[in-house]
């Protein structure tokens, strides 16, 4: 019985602390430790997606699109990494990783995923992928 | 940099390029192959790649000059690779200078990834990384490989490399990174926008011919037919993409 | 009584110094393939032309003795000869400890080692790797259950079934391991037929000679004289197989190259590998040749090759050998050239038409060290807290 109920209250505790942990920029949770993620993000345009539907998806979505542009050649338009990291790249170290701030690496850094995208691919917006933007390094 | 000026931007740079496609129709960009028979046989955007192309390139041994390396400077400018020669550098082409053995001629030739039509890379590879594109070009695809660098072990003629360091200077059209296995691409993100690689325009002497293989009147298919030419140890009978005339 | 006390004691204290020695090894291994998968392969000795370095070196050779080290136990289960049945055990655990550390060595040398999830999640089916994937599993699963059922009472029938089971997986298994080579048409050293046969016969007499070191080795951790435990007629038997596994591997490889001979294209190559490729010629005709195939043979088979010293330096002399013969395999077999333009003389900045050259560096030796030590370690638990070796001494105090 005793077991039973404080079973219950753990199980309560947990999903508590799940869904309070996970939206970033929302109300932070009240007396935790873990600073949430904060980044700067341009907010005048939109992303492919809305920002929820993002956060939970952007795995499979990334997954998906990347097999379509290696397999099968579609670039450009919504399946371009790259134009993903012209508008996310962070005002600080002007890629989406390198800063605390940076856009993906904030994040990920919070939920503790590793970010394995940026060992191959490029952080910085390129040229063909920001419309007037500097050449990359 | 709104959403609308985005999009209106992006619709007339299309309009451009169809434009300027069309006006430089005539226009070579290497003997006898022209934009527009590349372009045509580009996918359309958003339509995945088929098999009624097939890429391939033609490279005349007689007009690559000694001491040249003009398509080695621009694969590497193009793809971001920094040139170096160390054993654990990357090359995706190199110049091979050949001497007859028999008659002491010489000649010189750039070699990279043959792009085989049964390429022993794609039979060996655990995790399918390496794999055959619809239109023939053969790659890597990174997210899948491992490095196990079985493929490097099966490929004959040394077309893969492996990056022994971690990089940060990539090229963002051209991801690549430490751990796993890469070779020419045929600069595909080139291809897949209607252009062709980078050594085939770079070459002073335009010993480099690309094209549509399947399309009989494409330039590179109507000059196989005339001159004599062959594929790099065509005994194994891989079928390159590649093929080679005065050797 | 207190014989036997003291006896616990001072085994007790010897596991504990054992395991911490094996340990330490692992962890200068694990250590060394953190630095590698940190820095990238810059930090070892392999390059765009060598490939595959020391580590494969020791992989292989680990996961061929596993397969070979087996056999011990077939000989018992499958082929019915009783006295061998008392170190089946034995045999089934260290085809278990070897197989560990050689995948271990294998898996962290990868370029992207924490992708080994894709690996068995994405099957290429026409990649002899791919395959090698179900097959080492397909081993591990396997070689438990034999254990099972040689260790458990009430399944002893179901030994010989499982034997059976147990040795066409590992000559499928084997032969998978000589068809990675096999299969490599453009390399002048493999690309032949000849190579899964040969893979078998060397995990025949490399199994054979590592299960005569570790039984030699438990004998002497346990205070006992090494190999004493066998009847001298058996030892005997085991060391006259021994000596004729390894004039099986040798006969082979002399097939091998003597075909090779033959053929005017792979002339070259031979003259390399035979003659004046360097290291690889002395590795070849004095590592394999003499210290591994004749030295053994000659110990084994004089009067007096019954010995336990005969056969325990037969066996060491084989492990050496093994070795020497699989760095001249794979790492020679690698450092000739392809040859991309047959009758011209050719040379690149990518070193097309030269010579590799490799030396080994301290990561990949202790990365390839740090697999024997899991081995070790698998195999020193495994008979401390099982029982795997029959404990003679123990009967003998007995009064038996």
């Amino acid at each position: 019985m005793a077991n039973r109920a404080s079973r219950g209250r753990l199980a309560a505790m947990l999903a508590a602390l799940a869904f309070s942990g996970v939206l970033p920029g929302a109300a932070h949770a009240e007396g935790t430790r873990v600073p949430l993620p904060s980044f700067s993000v341009d907010r005048s345009t939109t992303c492919v997606a809305p920002p929820d539907v993002m956060r939970r998806t952007h795995m499979e979505m990334l997954k998906h699109r990347r097999d379509k542009t290696v397999h099968q050649g579609i670039r450009g338009g919504d399946e371009s990494l790259n134009r993903c990291i012209s508008c996310h790249a962070s005002k600080t170290s002007g890629a989406a990783i390198g800063a605390p701030d940076a856009f993906c690496q904030s994040c990920h850094d919070y939920a503790g995923v590793k970010l394995d995208c940026f060992e191959c691919h490029q952080g910085r917006p390129g040229a063909q992928a920001r419309l007037g933007g500097e050449a990359p390094r | 940099m709104s959403e609308h000026d985005d999009l209106s931007r992006r619709a007339a740079r299309r309009a451009l390029l169809a434009g300027a496609a069309a006006a430089l129709a005539g226009v070579t960009i290497a003997p006898g192959i022209r934009l527009i028979e590349v372009a045509q046989a580009a996918a359309e955007p958003g339509a995945p790649v088929s098999s009624r192309v097939r890429w391939g390139l033609l490279i005349d041994v007689g007009r690559c000059t000694e001491g040249c390396s003009e398509c080695v400077l621009a694969c590497n400018r193009e793809n971001g690779l920094d040139g170096g020669t160390r054993p654990t550098d990357s090359q995706w082409i190199r110049i091979v200078e050949l001497k007859d053995r028999r008659t002491g001629r010489k000649a010189s030739a750039p070699v990279m990834c043959q792009h085989c039509a049964n390429p022993p890379c794609v039979d060996v590879c655990p995790t399918g990384a390496s794999f055959k594109r619809a239109d023939g070009i053969v790659l890597v695809d990174r997210h899948t490989c491992i490095g196990c660098r079985y493929c490097m072990m099966a490929c004959p003629y040394k077309a893969r490399s492996f990056v022994h360091e971690p990089l940060t200077h990539q090229k963002p059209e051209v991801p690549r990174g430490k751990g796993c296995v890469e070779s020419c691409t045929l600069c595909v993100h080139r291809i897949d926008r209607g252009d062709g690689p980078a050594c085939a325009q770079a070459c002073p002497t335009q010993a480099i011919l690309f094209g549509n293989l399947n399309d009989p009147q494409s330039a590179i298919s109507r000059r196989i037919a005339e001159v004599q030419t062959t594929q790099l140890r065509a005994d194994f009978a891989l079928g390159t993409g590649v093929r080679y005339t005065g050797l | 009584m207190s014989g036997l006390t003291d006896l616990a004691a001072r085994r007790e204290s010897r596991f504990w110094a054992l395991a911490v020695a094996g340990a330490v090894v692992l962890a200068a291994g694990l250590g060394a393939a953190f630095l590698m998968e940190h820095q990238g392969h810059v930090a070892t000795g392999m390059s765009n032309e060598i490939v595959w370095g020391t580590p494969h070196v020791f992989a292989i050779f680990m996961i061929v003795a596993a397969s070979g080290v087996l056999n011990v136990a077939s000989i018992g289960s499958v082929f019915g000869q009783t006295p061998y049945k008392a170190y089946a055990r034995l045999s089934g655990l260290l085809c278990l400890a070897l197989l560990a550390g050689g995948l271990m060595v294998l898996m962290l040398d990868l370029g992207r080692p924490e992708r080994i999830v894709v690996a068995a999640t994405h099957y290429n089916v026409t990649s002899v790797f791919a395959w090698n994937v179900l097959l080492y599993s397909g081993m591990f699963a396997i070689v438990v259950v034999y254990l099972w059922m040689l260790m458990e009472r009430r399944m002893a029938r179901w030994s010989r079934p499982a034997g059976i089971a147990a040795l066409l997986w590992r000559f499928v298994l084997t032969s998978g391991t000589g068809m990675i080579f096999a299969f490599l048409v453009a390399r002048q050293a493999y690309a032949s037929a000849l190579l899964p046969p040969l893979f078998i016969a060397m995990s025949l007499a490399w199994g054979m000679a590592v299960f005569l070191l570790a039984q030699a080795a438990v004998d002497a951790w346990r205070g006992n004289a090494p190999l004493a435990v066998a009847s001298p007629e058996l030892l005997r038997r085991m060391g006259n197989l021994l000596g004729v596994l390894v004039a099986i591997v040798l006969y082979l490889t002399a097939v091998y190259h003597l075909t090779n001979l033959y053929f005017a294209r792979q002339g070259s190559f031979e003259r390399f590998i035979l003659l004046d490729g360097g290291a690889y010629p002395l590795l070849f005709w004095l590592g394999f040749v003499l210290l591994g195939s004749l030295v053994p043979m000659f110990l084994l088979w004089r009067p007096g090759g019954g010995a336990p010293r005969a056969i325990l330096a037969a066996s060491a002399c084989v492990v050496a050998g093994a070795f020497a013969q699989l760095v001249v395999f794979i790492i020679g077999g690698q450092a000739f050239p392809l040859e991309i333009f047959p009758g011209y003389d050719v040379a690149s900045s990518f070193r097309d038409g030269a010579i590799a050259s490799y030396a080994p560096t301290a990561p990949e030796v202790l990365l390839g060290l740090g697999g024997m030590a899991a081995a070790f370690l698998i195999t020193l638990v495994g008979v401390q807290v099982f029982e795997i070796v029959p404990d003679r001494t123990a009967a003998a105090a007995g009064g038996e």
